[in-house]
Order: C-alpha cells, then structure tokens, then sequence
C-alpha cells in the first residue's frame, strides 16, 4: 500500500475521535440518543478510516485482536449477560440498577443493560472487522497467494 | 460424574421409598416450556448406569489416551455427553427431553468424527448423525402431537393419563421412529458397528453402555401406557426380536473383536427392547435388571479390547495369539463379563434372562412364540460370546510373549466385573429395592421383583439349559455354521439400504436445486419481490382508502425527497459499478436526514453510520469485480424489470398510507415510554426497547450477525481460492 503522511495522521485523528464518540455513545446510550448498535458502527467506520491510510495491516495493527475473537466475546457478553439472572434465580434479562461515584467526574447510574450493550457493540465492531478481514485484502496480493 | 453417583445414592432413600424428586425451572410460561427435571426409580437407576460407567470409563481414558489436544477434546465431549444423557433420563418436560436427546446425537457424531481427517470416521459419524437425527426430528414431531393430545408437555402427565384416538397413534409411531433409530434397531441398525471407529472408550460408554440406551429408555417410559392400545405390542416386539437374531447372527461372522461386541450390542438391544417395550410387569422388572446386567458387562469388555487394542496393536481375533503373563487381570475381567453375557450362573446376567424367560411364560397365545425367539438370540449370544472368550482367554503361542498393561490401566474393567459379579449372586438385598421401584414407577402394576440366582425348578431353569444347549451346539458346529451364515446373509444389507438412500436423497436435492436456484440474480430478485407483496396487496384490495396524505410539512423535506429520488433513478443508470454503490449511499443518507428533520436522532444516527458502512463494503467487494456493468442480455429484459419495479413501488405505498390509517388500538410506544424510566431506568426508551424490553429479540439478532460475520470471511476466501480457476467470479450479473 502507498503511504501517504497527510492521509495518515488525518485518518489517526479522525478515528481517535470517532473511537472516543463511539464509547460516548455506547455509554449514553440508554438516556441519550445512542447505544451498542450505533456506538459499534461508529467503531466500524472508524476501523474503515484505518483501512483507506493503511490497508487491512493498519486494520489489525489497530484491532490487535483477531475479528471474530471480539464477534465470539461480544455474543458471549451478551448472552451472558441475559443468563446470569436466570442463574440467580430471575428472569431472563432482568436488570439491575446501581450508583457508584468515580472519583473527580461525579456519580453515574450503570444498570446491567450497560454489560448487553457492551456486547452488542463488541459484535458490531467485530462484524465491521470480519467485512475487512473477508474482502479487505488488496486483490494484487491474492492473486500472489492462491 | 463421581459427584452425580454419590449425590445419586445419597438421595436413592427418597426415591426407593417411591418419592420421585422433581424440580422445574420455567422458561416460556406460555408455550409450556419449561427445563422440569425429575428423578424417580427408573430414572435413579439410569443415572447409575450413565454417572457410574462414565467413572469408570473417565479413569481408563487417562491411560488409553496419550496427553493431546485431540485427547482433551475428547474428555470435554465425554463430560458433555454425559451431561446431555442425564438431561435425557431425567427430564420430564418433553421439548427439554428433545433438546437433550439430540445433544447426546451431536456429542456422539463429534466423538466418532474426533479423527476427522480419517474419511471413514467422518462417514460413519455423519451416517449416525442422520439416522439417529432424522429418527430424533421424527421424534420431536411426535412428543409434540402427543403433549397436544394430552394437554400437557409433562412426561408424568401424558403417561398418567395417556390420550388415545387416532391422531395419539400417529404421534407414537413418529416417537417409535426415534427410539427405534436411537436404539439401533432393525433396519436401523447398521449405523451402531460403523460408529465403531470411534476411540474404544467412546464405543464403551456412548454405543454400548448408555447412548443407545436412550432409546431403550424412552420405549420403557411409554409402553406401559399404550402397550395395549393397536399395534404397539406386535410391532414393538417382533422389531426388538428381528434386532437380537440379526446382531447374533452378524456377531457370529466379525474378526474384529470390537465389532463382534457391536453386533451383540445390537442383538441385546433387540433384546432389551423386547423386555421394556412390552409393557407388561414382569417383563418391565426383567428389562431393568437386564438393562443394568447389559451396561457392566459390555462396558467391561469393550474396556478389555480396548486394553488388547492398545497394548497389542490389533484386535482381529485371527491375529491374536493368545495371553499369558501380566494379564491375569484382563482375563479375569472377560471371563466374568462373558459368563454374564452368555447368562452362566453366578453372574447378573443369568438372573436377568431367567427374570425374562419367567416374564413371557404365560403370557398368552404369543408368549410362546416370543419364548422362542429370545431363546434363539441368547443361543446366538451364548456362541459369540464364546468365539469372543476363546480368543482372550486362550494360552499364549509360541514367540515373544506381550506385555502386560499396567495395573491402573486394568482395574476399571476389574471394578465392573466385581459389579457383575457381586450384583449377581446377592442379586436380592442389592437389586430388589432398585429394581422393583424402577419398574413400579414405570408400572404401577408391577410388584416385588424377587429377583435371585434359584427359583427352583421350572420353565425358565429349563429354558436356560436349552439356551445353553443351543449354543454349545452353535460351538461345536462352528465350521458348518460359518458356512451356512456366510452362504444365507447378504454382505451389506442394511448399510447398502442406507448408503442407496443418501444417494438417492443427493439426486433428488441436486435436482430440485437446478430448477429452484438457476442462478439468474434478476430473476430471484423479481421472484422474491412479487412474493412479497402480493401476500399485503390481497389485503390491501379490500382496505378502505383514507385519503391522500399531507404532501410535505416543511421545504426541507421537499428538499431531500428530490434528493433522493435524484440519487435512487441516477443509481438505476449508471453506468459503472462503483458510482451506483455511491449513489445508493446517497438514497441512505438521505434516508437519516429525514430522520433528523422528524426528530429521530436515534434513527438516523443508525441510518448514517450503517450507510456509511455499507457504502464501505460495497467498495471493498467491488474491487474483485469488472469496473463497469456487463453489457451482456440479462434474462429479464428492461419492461419487464420497470414494470416489477414500478408494481412494487406502487404497492409499497399503497400499503404505507393505508396500515398507517389502519391503526385500532393504542400504540405500544405509550406504554414503553411510560415504562421507560421507572422500570429500566433509561430515559433513551428506543435503547431501553433494545437491550430490555426486547433484549431477547436483539440477542437473536446479534446472534444472527454473528453467523453472518462469519458467512462474510467465509466467503471472502472460498471465493479468493477459486478465483483463478474461472472466468469473472459472479459473471451472470444483471445489465
């Protein structure tokens, strides 16, 4: 892949913000417009910006984990989430509303919604991942390798 | 499973005391489904057998298998197995019986496919996946009718008070279709020897000792209940005696030891099925004690080949030279186990065919003719188990002696066989509680069992001595017998009827295939189209016309509906590939814009971000394609197409402005907007929708994106390998 400068630390900066806007969403989501769906494709674009610098290399430079890893965890996070209540001796998916103060940034309400969202955004972005990891790769070097 | 077996017999007072425990998670209240468990004396027995084998059978594992992934693998699939069994003999709820019968189905073609670069295995698995599969499916169709006959999905329910009519008789024979499947029954049963391939204490614990048994066990739960009713008792007992003398026969004429174990697994199935499918009492309390009597020694010499098998390195009985230092305890092991195959005295078996002889001595008109063909099975089983014992027990030969195996290695076949034997001669203050609860709370007409070595003497008694008889008469005619056998049996049959089968099956669906999916995208696309809205416009000829709607609200929405009509009729003519998919971009964009001007965010949040990753993998897949679209005379030609498209256009938005005015009662949203806050503490309701008040629906869903994530890499290589070997991939594209 040529590499251009101008391109490169533009896309760095795009996708930092956009990876922080996505965590924004995913966690405001269930007062604000937002959530897991929306903040994972936020992700997924920001992964796509990664991919127009640098190629399918800069994409898993930045994911570091393999794509259907996140897929795999994200579905496990969320279905567990949905069970464990049955575990406990509830109905599935019923949730559970607690406050805690972080220190410095004020009292926040985090319900176990927020664990399900969490692993629908996981999902989201491993299924933007998974689009790279299945097309992403320049056709010159496919040809190369088969 | 140690746990299971000391937990099992902690609880066993309760349940001998005729207290079944039951306990019962619900799941969907109204579908009636529910995870109900419950452990009464048939079940109780049962779990000994699949916890109990499954220890034994767990501590030989760790010698029989060198320390390996594939190993671990194994023992993972054995534990799941085992739990899965469990769930099936415990269960009462029937949709939770199914689940569980099927993941014994998936955990035995995992274990006999474990060696899957091995072409055979994946055969004989994939061959029992569809036997026992298809018999399961068959199954399930008939727990279904018959919960639907009855009224409830509880397995005590529908037995205690059991439906009849003609509906219920169908019902039960789709349920025979599964146990028989399950059970390896005649003509089923030619999948059981092929999953021999499996690692041998795969073959001991699954298709010996318990899996099969499923079956067995299901077949014991309803013949009480409807073995008076039509056919059920004819049907089930000449299957069950077909079965015995086929496998006796087929044992008779196998070299390899560890098939000549299947083949008299499937004749005892056959015989089992007999006992427990009869429904009468004394023939439910023989089936029990054969039931267990079958498990010990099977297991134990299936366990013993194994032994052979990996010291020796073969276990074809005209390689084997006989055994001499070290094996004591291997020889000691066989001996008993086959003594308590053949049914020779001390041992459980005998009790358990002189309790099955007693059982069928008058029973009527047919009681003599079954009498006869259990005779003539145990014959058979009195002389495969002596070509059997012959080869193990025999002196060593001239030449280099084998070692022996190591002790540890030895003693889970030698703690089964002090089982038998210990079970066999104080059959009575060991058994008879278990036993005559089982069968009482399969039958609440069966009485004590009165089970023993001596009852004097009587038909049983003689009949044992002819059985006997039989077979040493089978033994000594052997050479004549050999030839007769191999002269009168067909070299396949049942495996040939199958392999005809899954050929015939594979014709038919590449046929179908041809016409249904031939491969013009145009074509499916206007198929799927007019389906889809021909079902809403047969409503919709009859709906009331509420009027035309306000055309717009605003300028802005003027605005973007030229937009987007611009961008969607530009899309229909380009020319090249890549400003299309940019185009169809522009449509979704335009999309979320109106969603801001309705006040959506939510919505068209969503809507951009989706866009603008469909608009990113477009390009990506764009990149394997020709630039431009092919010029090439599509199957459907342009009016056509227009007029698809202009109907279906048409019918949208007829169907749009009508459904809206079409509302009668209060829409949802009030209510889960009103909810929101106080029960989900999220003021976001469209979020709140998301992960709680449908959280289910979107863990379906995410499901779903998952396997189509999946679907996507998959693809993205298959169709990189086969790129050079064709033409343009994709090539009949529209235009």
């Amino acid at each position: 892949v040529r590499r251009s400068i101008v391109v490169d630390t533009t896309a760095r900066l795009i996708s930092q913000t956009a990876m922080v806007l996505s965590l924004y969403l995913l966690f405001a989501g269930h007062n604000q417009p937002g959530g897991g769906f929306v903040g994972g494709l936020v992700a997924g674009a920001a992964l796509a910006v990664h991919y127009v610098a640098g190629g399918i290399d800069d994409v898993r430079a930045v994911l570091r984990i393999r794509p259907w890893i996140v897929l795999g965890s994200g579905l496990v996070l969320a279905a567990g989430t949905a069970l464990a209540p049955v575990v406990l001796g509830a109905a599935v998916l019923e949730g559970n509303l607690t406050t805690v103060t972080v220190p410095a940034l004020g009292t926040a309400k985090i319900t176990t919604a927020l664990a399900f969202d969490a692993g629908v955004y996981a999902v989201m972005v491993g299924l933007a991942a998974m689009i790279f990891e299945g097309f992403g790769e320049p056709p010159a070097r496919e040809a190369g390798r088969s | 499973m140690l746990l299971t077996v000391v937990y099992a017999v902690w609880r066993a007072g309760d349940v001998l005391a005729g207290r079944p425990i039951s306990t019962s998670v619900v799941w969907v209240d109204r579908l009636g489904l529910s995870v109900a468990l419950r452990l009464d004396g048939f079940g109780l027995l049962m779990v000994l057998v699949v916890a109990g084998i499954g220890v034994a059978v767990m501590a030989y594992g760790a010698c029989y298998f060198s320390p390996t992934p594939r190993a671990a693998r194994t023992a993972g699939l054995l534990v799941l197995f085992a739990g899965s069994m469990l769930g099936v003999v415990l269960a009462d709820n029937v949709a939770f019986l199914y689940v569980a019968w099927e993941l014994t189905s998936v955990a035995s073609f995992l274990l006999i496919g474990a060696d899957h670069e091995d072409a055979e295995a994946r055969s004989s698995a994939l061959h029992a996946l569809l036997v026992t599969g298809a018999g399961g499916l068959a199954m399930l169709g008939g727990l279904v009718i018959l919960a639907d006959q009855a009224g409830t999905w509880l397995l005590s329910e529908i037995l205690a008070a059991p439906p009849s009519g003609t509906a219920t008789g169908v019902g039960l024979v789709l349920v025979a279709a599964g146990f028989m499947t399950k059970s390896a029954q005649f003509p089923f049963h030619a999948w059981l020897p092929a999953a021999m391939v499996a690692a041998t204490p795969v073959s001991a614990y699954l298709h010996s000792a318990t899996m099969v048994k499923a079956g067995i066990y299901l077949a014991a739960r309803f013949a009480p209940a409807f073995a008076a009713s039509g056919g059920w008792r004819p049907a089930v007992i000449t299957i069950g005696l077909v079965t015995m003398l086929t496998g006796g026969f087929r044992a008779l004429r196998q070299h390899d030891l560890k098939l000549l174990l299947a083949m008299g697994t499937v004749s005892q199935l056959g015989f089992l099925m007999v006992l427990l499918g009869t429904g009468s009492a004394a023939a439910t309390v023989a089936g029990c004690t054969l039931l267990l009597a079958h498990a010990l020694f099977k297991a134990t010499l299936f366990l013993v080949v194994g032994v052979i098998d990996h010291e020796v390195g073969t276990r074809d009985r005209r390689q084997l030279s006989g055994f001499g230092r070290g094996w004591g305890g291997v020889k000691i092991a066989t001996a008993v186990a086959a003594a308590s195959m053949a049914g020779l005295p001390p041992m459980l078996g005998f009790v358990a065919k002189e309790a099955a002889f007693e059982a069928f001595t008058g029973a009527g008109w047919w009681g003599p003719l079954v009498l006869s063909g259990l005779v003539g099975g145990s014959a058979l089983t009195v002389a495969y188990t002596a070509r059997f014992a012959a080869t193990v027990l025999a002196r060593p030969a001239a030449g280099p002696p084998v070692p022996g195996p190591a002790g540890r290695f030895v003693a889970p076949s030698l703690v089964l066989a002090s089982l038998t034997v210990a079970t066999g001669i104080a059959a009575a203050p060991l058994l008879d509680p278990l036993v005559t609860q089982a069968a009482a709370d399969l039958d609440p007409r069966a009485h004590e069992a009165g089970l023993g070595l001596w009852h004097g003497l009587g038909v049983p008694l003689a009949l044992s001595g002819v059985t006997l008889g039989l077979g040493a008469l089978l033994i000594a005619a052997r050479r004549p017998v050999q030839y007769l056998l191999a002269a009168i049996t067909p070299a396949r049959g049942a495996a040939d009827a199958y392999a005809a089968t899954i050929r015939l099956l594979n014709l038919l669906a590449r046929r179908t295939a041809g016409i249904a999916q031939n491969g013009s995208l145009p074509v499916y696309i206007a198929i799927i189209l007019l389906t889809t809205i021909a079902v809403p416009s047969s409503v919709l000829v009859r709906a009331n016309w509420p009027g035309w709607p306000v055309v717009a609200e605003s300028p802005a929405q003027v605005v973007i509906a030229v937009l987007i009509a611009v961008s969607a009729f530009a899309a229909t003519v380009a020319r090249r590939r890549f400003s299309a998919a940019l185009l169809l971009g522009a449509v979704g964009y335009g999309m979320s814009l109106v969603f801001v001007v309705q006040g959506a965010p939510d919505l068209a949040l969503t809507q951009f971000a989706i866009e603008t990753l469909t608009v990113v993998a477009f390009v990506l897949v764009l990149r394997f394609l020709p630039a431009e679209f092919h010029r090439r005379r599509p199957a459907l030609g342009v009016p056509v197409r227009v007029a698809v498209s202009a109907t279906v256009a048409v019918a949208v938005f007829a169907f749009a402005i009508v459904s809206a005015a079409a509302r009668q009662a209060d829409p949802i949203s009030d209510e889960l907007i009103e909810r929101s806050l106080p029960e989900a503490g999220g003021r976001n309701v469209v979020n709140v929708v998301l992960v709680d008040f449908r959280g289910l629906d979107t863990l379906g869903e995410i499901s779903v994106l998952v396997v189509a994530g999946l679907g996507v890499v998959a693809l993205g290589r298959v169709g990189r390998r086969q790129r050079p070997a064709r033409r343009p991939p994709l090539g009949r594209e529209e235009q």
